[in-house]
């Protein structure tokens, strides 16, 4: 009874721990697409995260200081982003795998020197034995539903994702506010990034983002583009994730291991596509927007 | 006193000048009408005074003082409301989110229910009712301009542009528009109203200025002039050119249309009850003024939109609701609007586009392989008997100049021995060399027995063409007759929804 309860607990603990980067980033990449700017970047702008935030909290002792530069690396890639796809009005997909590549790319040679270094500063648990980023997550799920739902502010970005011709008629800004949803994005996968080699793995891995970035665009879809769905989708996964702990003794590995991928499919071919239905995607995904052209 | 008054305003597209030095006032509380056929720069002219587009050169003045308007924000500033043909609006989007959209003043927190109060203050004063909370995409057209013009009034418009505000509307609809909009003018606000329905502007408007290839042909007073006046000034009269059709007599019928009903994109019939007939080695030329259902016709026709009934017979055989590719088996061609979008595939070679409607069928494919040396030849024997230049079967289709896209879709299409040919807006934008040779090919195509139902835009190109003319009116024939000393302003008129005298 206590030992089987103790592994539940334990199995929640570590679905939530697996669900928070991917909730994160999913939270960015729906305000970033809500605006109209798709970023197949995440994976990269998560791994770029992973490493500057080790190696900022290394070096400080500092896992906030990490979680910033985390934060910051990611911001700054979406730049790249915004900038080519917003401002240069480049295709979006092509410029989001680049960026992967980048990203991925960078984050190697950089946390070359990192490998095999433990973490030696940690975040201090707030509640029931969590950690902080975990609740700030939570927190920002509340607040990116309240802001695009319930605000100005939301207003003005859904409708630069939807019809960003009438927004403009309407006096709004358009590029910039997709430059400033991109930049969010980017921040948020960076966080993601940071999470895994903070918390989740407090360590450098190559290659320890795993394809997340890539499960959380699939989530961005399954989510219907609204933070609550992505908090069910993020703990659905997150569980899937861990049950490749828990099956380990039952089931081939290899099978396991796939197990987050084929769920991303199943998980897209059931959320389907309406072109007005409630999780619809923004009908100015990825549509570069030229002022004035006839 | 003078509410505004543009100066000289010029802008060009591509060197082409869609507005070339045009002058206009309007006065407080005044509904002035902007007239003219399509492409004559009326739309143009209301997106620079709506900050869409900067002009070339010339001034705006508001209220006697110069403005600058860069932006739509400054045009909203200046008490400037643009209520567009094709509305701004987010389909997704409730009814209030939309009225919010942008909106100076309003509340950070639920700017909807903010929206929504003040929705109903407009519903109460001019009658303009639009629920809140509905999404857009489920409001009629009716409905959805309603909630532009709301928009407009809610950012303290003064003066009301409206780009064809009746183009989509049902005529209770219009009427009732055009009751808001007396309301409106009463309280001392302006509307430019443009249209090229020369009926509405003698209902509605005050002064009427009308534009012709980018400029001023003309202004009036409403009460002072007529509506045959304004046709002239419209088209310009030209002498008519002698028709240069050899008189010939009709062969066997060859398109049978009968109770033709077919809806538009916005799911309101855009041909209502249509029948008519072409014969083999006739013209039937289709005139009138664009968006009135002459391109859902030729779609149904050439099966590319899916009647909502009626009948279609191609030489005896029922083809209403077949696809392209059947209706192409029975001798059907079609020289599409829009050609570069619709007649050819910019990004493919010259000889990929020769052989678009036959690259199944031999001796293009073998077996399911393209033979390129066959295509290539193909191509080539377009090239020289249609003069494409430039002369290579490998050029992009998108970089050929208008004139010889049309060339090539001519070449593709009127190859062989087609039935029915199907030409929409056929001379459209070219030059006169071009237009000639396009003209000449549709007459020879004639002289061989094929049936050619012309939709045409320019009077001059029906008449001159046409065995038989009909006038499209809202999805509907106004009239059918024989094309023998035809009085061009009454045609005119016709197009313009005007009762023959």
């Amino acid at each position: 009874m206590n030992a089987s309860f103790g592994l539940g607990a334990e199995t929640l603990s570590r679905s939530l721990a697996a669900a928070t980067p991917l909730l994160l980033g999913t939270l960015g990449e729906i305000t970033a697409e809500r605006s109209g700017v798709l970023n197949l970047g995440v994976e990269g702008m998560m791994a770029a995260g992973a490493v500057a935030g080790f190696s900022a909290a290394h070096a400080t002792g500092s896992p906030w200081i990490g979680l910033a530069a985390a934060i910051g690396a990611g911001a700054a890639l979406a730049l790249v982003h915004a900038f080519f796809s917003v401002t240069l009005k480049a295709n979006q997909i092509v410029c989001g795998i680049a960026l992967t590549m980048l990203g991925l790319g960078i984050s190697g040679v950089w946390g070359r020197a990192f490998v095999g270094t433990p973490l030696a500063c940690r975040f201090q648990a707030v509640l029931w034995s969590r950690d902080p980023v975990f609740y700030l997550a939570v927190v920002l799920t509340a607040a990116l539903s309240w802001l695009l739902f319930r605000t100005r502010w939301g207003v003005a970005v859904r409708s630069v994702g939807e019809n960003p011709l009438a927004a403009d008629a309407a006096g709004l800004p358009v590029d910039r506010i997709r430059i400033l949803c991109t930049a969010f994005g980017g921040a948020m996968a960076g966080m993601a990034g940071g999470y895994l080699s903070l918390v989740y793995i407090p360590s450098w891995i190559e290659g320890m983002t795993a394809g997340r970035g890539w499960i959380v665009i699939g989530l961005t879809i399954f989510a219907g583009w609204k933070p609550w769905k992505a908090f069910a989708g993020a703990l659905l996964f997150g569980g899937i994730d861990v049950s490749q702990y828990l099956f380990q003794d039952h089931c081939s590995p290899n099978f396991l291991k796939m197990l987050p991928y084929a769920a991303t499919l199943l998980a897209l071919l059931a959320s389907g596509r309406s072109l007005h239905g409630a999780s619809a995607p923004p009908a100015a995904l990825a549509v570069p927007y030229r002022k004035g052209e006839r | 006193m003078k509410h505004l008054e543009l100066r000289g305003i010029r802008k060009e597209f591509g060197g082409v000048p869609a507005n070339d030095g045009i002058d206009l006032s309007v006065r407080s509380g005044e509904i002035a009408a902007l007239l003219g056929e399509n492409g004559a720069g009326k739309t143009t002219l209301m997106n620079i005074l709506y900050g869409l587009y900067r002009p070339d050169a010339g001034e705006i003045l508001v209220d006697g003082r110069p403005a600058a308007i860069r932006s739509p924000k400054d045009a909203i500033r200046l008490g400037i409301g643009m209520v567009h043909q094709h509305f701004l609006l987010i389909g997704r989007h409730t009814a209030a989110e939309n009225v919010a959209l942008g909106l100076e003043g309003v509340p950070f927190v639920r700017p909807e229910r903010w929206a929504a109060r003040r929705m109903e203050e407009f519903a109460a004063r001019y009658g303009l009712r639009v629920r809140p909370e509905a999404p857009v995409w489920l409001l009629s057209a009716g409905q959805q301009q309603r909630l532009e013009l709301i928009k407009a009034l809610i950012r303290g418009a003064r003066l009301l542009i409206l780009d064809e505000p009746t183009s989509v509307l049902t005529d209770a609809e219009a009427d009732e528009l055009f009751a808001v909009l007396r309301r409106m003018t009463a309280e001392g606000m302006s509307v430019i109203f443009i249209t090229h329905k020369l009926e509405e502007v003698m209902r509605l408007s005050h002064a009427i200025t009308v534009l012709r290839r980018g400029r001023v042909a003309g202004t009036a007073s409403t009460a002072e002039t007529t509506p045959e006046a304004l046709a002239s000034l419209m088209t310009g009269l030209e002498p008519v050119a002698p028709a240069a059709r050899a008189q010939r007599a009709p062969g066997p019928e060859v398109l049978r249309v009968e109770g033709l009903t077919v809806a538009g994109d916005m799911g309101v019939p855009a041909v209502s009850e249509l029948a008519f007939s072409v014969r083999s080695g006739e013209v039937l030329g289709v005139a009138g003024v664009s968006g009135n259902g002459q391109s859902e016709l030729a779609e149904a026709l050439t099966g590319l939109r899916r009647p909502e009934r009626g009948s279609i017979r191609i030489s005896g055989t029922e083809a209403a609701g077949r696809d392209c590719r059947a209706l192409r088996a029975l001798g059907v061609r079609h020289v599409p609007e829009e050609r570069p979008r619709f007649g050819v595939v910019g990004d493919m070679s010259v000889a990929e586009n020769a052989v678009l409607t036959r690259y199944h069928e031999p001796p293009f494919c073998r077996r399911g392989m393209l033979d390129a040396a066959e295509m290539r030849r193909r191509a080539e024997s377009l090239i020289a008997c249609y003069g494409i230049r430039p002369p290579s079967p490998e050029a992009r289709a998108g970089t050929l100049s208008g004139g010889n896209i049309q060339k090539l879709i001519l070449g593709r299409e009127a190859d062989g021995k087609p039935a029915l040919i199907v030409a929409v807006h056929p001379t459209y934008g070219l030059d006169v060399g071009a237009t000639e040779f396009v003209r000449e090919r549709l007459l020879e195509k004639r002289a061989e027995g094929a049936a050619v139902l012309l939709i045409s835009e320019d009077l001059e190109e029906v008449l001159r063409l046409s065995d038989r003319v009909a006038v499209m009116f809202e999805g509907r024939f106004l009239d059918v007759r024989e094309n023998r000393g035809l009085d061009r302003r009454e045609l005119m008129l016709l197009m313009g929804g005007g009762q023959p005298a």
